[in-house]
């Protein structure tokens, strides 16, 4: 039965919606400013931060007023209270975005340490994550959830390759160690943002299943 | 729902053919909601006794026009008999009586000048039990408007449809219009003696309680239509279930011991009240 206060619901949908085509902007962007050595295209990602702390905090409001006041329970509950983590997740994706453009800026003055492969890869990989994990919950996908989970493993991997890379630079060749060190930051904010994917894909799981499989090898299970 | 004997006036919408004079309110439907008038039901310094025993303290309370009022607080505080003050419902108990004022539009329901029966049939009221008369669905819809002298089956035909869809019963009862109103479930009769309080073209719904009989689906459809009725009616509720003031209200007004505790934007009294009391009674924690 549809009630009147459902609009309010896709109200906080779409405010979520907004907020992943948003993280997903300032991430490609602030890749994009890293590897076309863009000062002026980082700063402007750091501009736009603001845009998803705002949508953040937008999302709480209207999530903590539809429980205080229409008294939510079962899906709807749950739907409510995975909207306000997902976008607490979103805006961590826009602070790691932020820290990227952060690193981007001070690695203009930089000689480049390595061509520029797996950092775009590892990008490529969280954002695909971020986008799916999004499908996800707009569409109800468990599957495709669960399958987000499974792909955390391969950023951390591309995470840890790239860190003992540029490790062996810096013992090769200590004039790059800054650089060295600001790509670990990249590389290291990358699997953070496939982290939050995966927390988004474990929430929609919840949402789904009303089972939380955080910490839990269900997800294992299913491979 | 109030049903009433006299002439009075029709309404343009309702079709008749008596005009005799009403109420004067003064409403302002002027542009976006938010600027209809704020103070359109006000007691004032309001205390009001039967025989000895004083039942409402000092009320001060501003009802805004075509907005939905809760009234909440446990049982025996007044709020009931807050209700029953606005339509002088009260007044046929003996011993009543009352001090300060009590106006609607800006002007006061006790002014001597005012019919009591023409206050009464711009006031609609919803009981807790629902209380369909043993008549059809169409007669009972249209019981108002008999007694008023309506005889124009055009009329009458019209006003059963134009209520019945506003309270969202229609597409259910259409093609039984003629059967027994008792032969709808709960839910139904509820929305029956809605139509039959709207048919009369009120300008205020009191509701006492108006979901405590039905089952939550029921209940539910109780909530849509108040949040529909509200677009043409001020509403003023009386409920005990928690989050069905939160759900349907837009103000909520606290009463305690017949006293006025505490009044304001339902979000603010369900999410961060100003007094304890009314923090604790929302959280189910007292009273």
């Amino acid at each position: 039965m549809k009630r009147f206060f459902d609009e309010e619901l896709n109200t906080l949908r779409s405010h979520l919606s907004l907020m992943g085509e948003k993280a997903i902007e300032q991430l490609r962007a602030a890749i994009k400013a890293l590897v076309e050595r863009d000062r002026g295209a980082a700063e402007e990602v750091r501009r736009n931060d603001d845009i998803l702390d705002e949508l953040e905090v937008k999302i709480d409001e209207e999530a903590i007023r539809f429980v205080g006041l229409r008294g939510p329970v079962a899906r709807e509950l749950r739907l409510v209270i995975v909207g306000m983590k997902a976008g607490h997740d979103l805006e961590r994706v826009g602070d790691e975005a932020n820290n990227i453009a952060k690193r981007a800026i001070k690695l203009v003055d930089e000689r480049p340490v390595k061509e520029y492969v797996d950092i775009p890869r590892m990008a490529a990989m969280a954002e695909d994550m971020l986008r799916d994990a999004l499908s996800a919950f707009f569409d109800g996908d468990e599957a495709k959830a669960i399958d987000v989970c499974q792909r955390d493993g391969e950023v951390d991997k591309i995470n840890k390759q790239l860190y003992r890379e540029l490790v062996g630079c810096i013992s090769e060749r200590p004039s790059t160690t800054t650089a060295a060190i600001e790509l670990m930051f990249v590389s290291k904010a990358l699997e953070r943002i496939a982290d939050h994917a995966t927390n988004i894909a474990e929430e929609v799981i919840f949402l789904l299943r009303g089972k939380d499989v955080r910490h839990t090898d269900e997800i294992k299970k299913t491979q | 729902m109030d049903t009433s004997n006299d002439n009075s006036e029709r309404s343009p919408d309702a079709g008749g053919e008596v005009s005799q004079p009403r109420m004067q309110v003064e409403r302002q439907a002027l542009g976006e909601r938010g600027t209809y008038r704020q103070d359109y039901i006000s007691f004032l310094n309001y205390s009001f006794f039967y025989g000895p025993a004083q039942v409402l303290y000092d009320i001060e309370l501003a009802m805004p026009d075509r907005q939905v009022t809760a009234l909440i607080g446990p049982s025996g505080c007044g709020k009931s008999t807050l209700l029953r003050n606005i339509n002088r419902m009260n007044d046929l108990i003996d011993g009543v009586r009352h001090e300060g004022e009590l106006l609607i539009g800006g002007e006061s329901v006790y002014d001597p000048h005012l019919e009591v029966i023409s206050l009464r049939k711009q006031i609609g009221m919803v009981f807790q039990k629902s209380n369909p008369f043993p008549k059809s669905i169409y007669e009972n819809v249209i019981y108002g408007l008999r007694v008023a002298g309506r005889k124009k089956k055009s009329v009458l035909d019209e006003a059963v449809e134009r209520s019945l869809r506003r309270s969202a019963l229609w597409d259910e009862v259409k093609d039984r219009l003629h059967e027994s109103a008792f032969s709808l479930s709960g839910g139904q009769m509820q929305r029956l003696c809605i139509a039959r309080a709207i048919a009369n073209d009120p300008e205020i719904i009191l509701m006492d309680e108006p979901c405590s009989a039905l089952d939550p689906v029921a209940t539910g459809k109780i909530e849509d239509l108040i949040h529909e009725l509200k677009e043409n009616y001020t509403i003023v509720i009386v409920t005990h279930n928690m989050q069905q003031a939160a759900r349907v209200s837009d103000r909520t007004a606290f009463f305690y011991l017949g006293k006025l505790v505490e009044y304001g934007e339902t979000q603010q009294i369900f999410m961060n009240p100003a007094n304890s009391q009314t923090e604790a009674y929302v959280s189910g924690r007292f009273g």
